[in-house]
C-alpha cells in the first residue's frame, strides 16, 4: 500500500452497476479522490482478486455461489466493509424473484415446450449455481456500514468517503439519505 | 437426452475431448459492465481447442415483472442496468405508449425523450471509451496490469481523462434535467413525459453544449489517431465478418430513438429494410446453448448457423445512409472512406464509430436545446387501450427490444426482452476465437496475452448486467433439413406474446 493512501476495493454482485455509476458521478471530484485513495480489485481495474484493503464496497445482493465466494474474499481482506445501495442492503429488485421457484423460472425461460430440441436449462459446470433466494449481504458476512438508495447519490458517496478518509465516523445528514 | 443444435458447432466452440485439456479462465472480466467470464481449453502444446464467453448469472426479470401494473414498468426496468437505465426506461415507455393506444406523442414529449436518450448515448459512449477502453488503446494491450485503468490515464494523459470525465458529466446532467436524477430517474410515462424543461434548466445545459461538441470532435480525432498509429493491428484484431442490424429512419438517416429495422448481410445485401419492429419475431429467433445463460439470436431467414449478426455503433454507422448532423456525418464519410473501408469492418474500428456517434449525440442535444418545444406543457396523450406493446430503441450498445402483454386489470402478464448485448453474443464469441487463434494459440499464456481476449470483448462494450437480467422468452424454431436441402419438419414454440 502506498504511504498514507486508503486502499479501496469494490465489486458488483447481483446489482445493476448503477451504484458504481453513482460513484463515478462525483465527476471531477474523482481526481481529488485519487490523491487520497488507491484502487485494488474493482470493475475499473484489471486486478482480479481482492488483496488487503482498508475499505471494501459491495454493490448488489447475493444470488449465486460465486457471489458468496467474492463477498467472503472481500470480508477477509477489507478492514471495513460497506453495503452500497438497495440491492446490497435489502436484496433490492433482483430479490423480487424470492417469491418464485427458481427451477420454474429457469424452465419457463429456457424450456417452455418439452418437444423443443434446443430448449434446455443451461447447466454447464462453468455456470455457478443460482441460490434459491437473493440475499442482502449482511445475511452472509458482517457489514460495517449501510449506504441506502437506488442508487445512493454521488454526494452521499462523496460525504461517506471523505469522512472516512479524514478519520471521522461517516454521517450522512439530512438530504443525503434517500431510498429511491 | 442432451439436446444438440442441428448443425456442427462453429470452430473452437466445443472441444472434442475436453477432459484431456487444461482449463484457463479469465474471471471476472474487468472494465466491462456486469458479470461474465471467458474459459479456454488448451492441450499440452498450448494449442487452443475451445473458447467461450459465459454469462454466469440468472435473474429472471421477465418472470417477476409479471403481475405488476403496467405503469410501474418503465421505472422498474431501469434496474436492469445502471449504465443505460434510460434505454430500458424509454424502450418500456415506447411499449407502454402502444398499451395506452398512443400512436403519436406530443412534440414536447417526443423531444424531451429524445433529449434524455441522446444524453444517455453521450454519457455511455464517453464512459466506455475513456473510463473502460482507453487504457488498452493508450498503453498497449499487454501493458502492466497496474497501468490498465483510468487512474493511470489520469496520470499520463490528464487532459484526456479530464475531458472524458466532463463529457460523461454533461450527458448525465442532460439525463438529470429530463428524468429527475442521473441514475434511475422517472421522466417518461405511458403516453408521454411527466415534465418538460424550464428555461433555467435549458440555459444551464446550453452553457456547456458547445464545449461538449468541441471535445467530442477531439475524441473522434483521438480514436482515429489511435487507429492510424497501428493500422495493421487495428484492421485485423478480432475481425469478424458479420451481418448487421439496426433501426433506421424512413429516409435512411441514423435515428437512435425510432425507426424501422434494417439488416444487411456480411456482403452488403439488404436482407430486410424499414420493416416495423412490431412483429420482430418474424425476423429474429434465438437459440439456447447449455454453457451460457445468454441466448444466441439469429436472423430467421438465414438460420442459426449462418444467421448471427452484429448490432451497435459499427453496425449503425455502416447501415445508415447518412447522419443528420453535419460534423458527425463528415466523420462518418471519413471513417467509411479510410483505407478503402478497412475500418468499417474492423472490430476495433467500433471505438472510432462509437466516438462519431458521441459527436452526433452532442449535435442532436444542441439542436434540441434550441427547440422551443422542449419547454412546452402538452406532456401526455391517450388513445384506445391495447393488450400488446412493443418498444424498440437503439441503446448505446445496439438494438434493444421490449415486449409486453397487459391484461384488462392493467397487470403485465407476459414480458420478453432482447437486450443489445444479447444480439452480439455470437459475434463476441467469434471475435475472441479469432484473437485466440491469432495471438494465443501455441504460446505460453501471460496475463497480457489474456488481456487481448478482453480487448476484443471490450470493443463491443458489452453490458453483461443487461444480459444477465434479461434472458428473453422468444419464440424458438427448429428446422430439420434433409440432404437435398429440403425442409422435412419444423418445430416452433410460438410464444403467446405474439398472439
Amino acid at each position: 500500500m502506498a504511504e498514507g493512501k486508503l486502499r479501496i476495493a469494490t465489486a458488483s454482485l447481483a446489482g445493476c452497476f448503477g451504484c458504481h455509476m453513482s460513484l463515478l458521478d462525483i465527476d471531477e471530484r474523482l481526481f481529488a479522490l485519487l490523491e487520497k485513495v488507491e484502487f485494488d480489485r474493482t470493475p475499473l481495474t484489471d486486478i482480479k482478486r481482492c488483496g488487503p484493503c482498508d475499505l471494501g464496497i459491495i454493490e448488489g445482493g447475493v444470488c449465486n455461489a460465486e457471489n458468496v465466494e467474492v463477498l467472503r474474499e472481500f470480508r477477509r481482506n477489507c478492514k471495513i466493509l460497506v453495503a452500497m445501495g438497495a440491492c446490497a442492503v435489502t436484496g433490492g429488485l433482483p430479490a423480487q424473484r424470492n417469491h418464485l421457484d427458481i427451477g420454474e423460472c429457469l424452465q419457463e425461460v429456457y424450456l417452455t415446450e418439452p418437444s423443443l430440441l434446443h430448449g434446455q436449462v443451461p447447466n454447464d459446470p462453468e455456470l455457478p449455481l443460482p441460490l434459491d433466494r437473493v440475499h442482502p449481504i449482511h445475511e452472509v458476512v458482517k457489514v460495517d456500514y449501510f449506504l441506502p438508495g437506488c442508487p445512493p447519490s454521488a454526494d452521499a458517496i462523496w460525504k461517506f468517503l471523505t469522512d472516512l478518509i479524514n478519520g471521522r465516523t461517516p454521517r450522512l445528514g439530512h438530504g443525503l439519505i434517500e431510498y429511491d | 437426452m442432451t439436446p444438440t443444435a442441428p448443425y456442427p458447432p462453429p470452430p473452437l466452440e466445443t472441444a472434442a475431448q475436453p477432459e484431456r485439456l487444461r482449463r484457463v479462465a479469465i474471471e471476472p472480466l474487468s472494465r466491462v459492465e456486469g458479470h461474465g467470464k471467458v474459459t479456454l481449453l488448451l492441450d499440452e502444446h498450448d494449442r487452443v481447442h475451445q473458447v467461450r464467453l459465459h454469462i454466469v448469472e440468472f435473474r429472471g426479470f421477465e418472470k417477476f415483472i409479471q403481475g405488476r401494473p403496467y405503469w410501474e414498468v418503465p421505472v422498474m426496468v431501469q434496474r436492469l442496468c445502471g449504465i443505460c437505465p434510460v434505454s430500458h426506461h424509454l424502450a418500456a415507455a415506447k411499449a407502454m405508449d402502444q398499451i395506452v393506444g398512443v400512436q403519436r406523442l406530443t412534440p414536447t414529449a417526443e423531444k424531451v425523450r429524445r433529449l434524455m436518450h441522446y444524453g444517455q448515448i453521450l454519457q455511455s459512449h464517453a464512459l466506455h471509451f475513456f473510463h473502460l477502453a482507453s487504457p488498452d488503446l493508450l498503453f498497449g494491450f499487454d501493458a502492466d496490469v497496474t497501468r490498465r485503468n483510468l487512474v493511470a490515464v489520469a496520470q499520463a494523459y490528464p487532459e484526456v481523462a479530464k475531458k472524458g470525465v466532463l463529457l460523461r458529466k454533461f450527458g448525465q446532467e442532460v439525463i438529470r434535467v429530463t428524468a429527475g436524477k442521473r441514475v434511475h430517474g422517472t421522466g417518461a410515462i405511458p403516453g408521454g413525459v411527466n415534465k418538460s424543461l424550464t428555461p433555467a434548466e435549458r440555459d444551464q445545459l446550453l452553457k456547456d453544449i458547445y464545449q461538449t461538441i468541441a471535445w467530442s470532435r477531439e475524441a473522434v480525432q483521438l480514436a482515429r489517431q489511435l487507429y492510424e498509429q497501428d493500422p495493421a493491428l487495428y484492421d485485423e484484431f478480432g475481425r469478424i465478418d458479420a451481418h448487421q442490424l439496426c433501426l433506421i429512419r424512413a429516409d435512411g438517416a441514423m435515428d437512435l430513438y425510432h425507426g424501422g429495422l434494417r439488416a444487411r448481410s456480411k456482403d452488403g445485401q439488404t436482407l430486410f429494410d424499414h420493416v416495423s419492429y412490431n412483429r420482430y419475431w418474424d425476423y429474429i429467433l434465438e437459440e439456447v446453448k447449455p454453457w451460457s445463460y445468454m441466448k444466441f439470436p439469429f436472423l430467421r431467414s438465414l438460420g442459426p448457423e449462418a444467421g448471427w449478426y452484429r448490432v451497435g455503433p459499427l453496425a449503425r454507422i455502416n447501415l445508415c445512409d447518412f447522419i443528420p448532423t453535419p460534423f458527425a456525418d463528415h466523420e462518418r464519410r471519413e471513417f467509411l472512406a479510410w483505407a478503402e473501408g478497412a475500418a468499417a469492418g474492423s472490430t476495433l474500428g467500433t471505438h472510432w464509430a462509437r466516438m462519431i456517434e458521441m459527436l452526433h449525440a452532442a449535435e442532436v442535444i444542441k439542436d434540441l436545446l434550441h427547440d422551443p418545444d422542449i419547454l412546452g406543457d402538452e406532456l401526455v396523450t391517450r388513445g384506445e387501450r391495447q393488450e400488446r406493446g412493443v418498444g424498440v430503441i437503439e441503446a448505446p450498445r445496439g438494438t434493444l427490444i421490449h415486449h409486453y402483454r397487459v391484461n384488462e386489470e392493467d397487470v403485465v402478464t407476459r414480458c420478453n426482452l432482447i437486450v443489445s448485448t444479447t444480439h452480439n453474443n455470437q459475434a463476441m464469441n467469434e471475435s475472441i476465437r479469432q484473437v485466440a487463434r491469432r495471438y494465443l494459440d501455441g504460446r505460453k499464456l501471460t496475463e497480457g496475452l489474456l488481456n487481448h481476449i478482453e480487448v476484443a470483448i471490450r470493443a463491443f462494450d458489452p453490458c453483461l448486467s443487461c444480459a444477465t437480467h434479461a434472458l428473453g422468452r422468444m419464440p424458438l424454431m427448429v428446422e430439420l433439413i434433409d440432404a437435398q436441402g429440403q425442409q422435412v419438419d419444423r418445430l416452433t414454440r410460438n410464444d403467446d406474446l405474439a398472439a
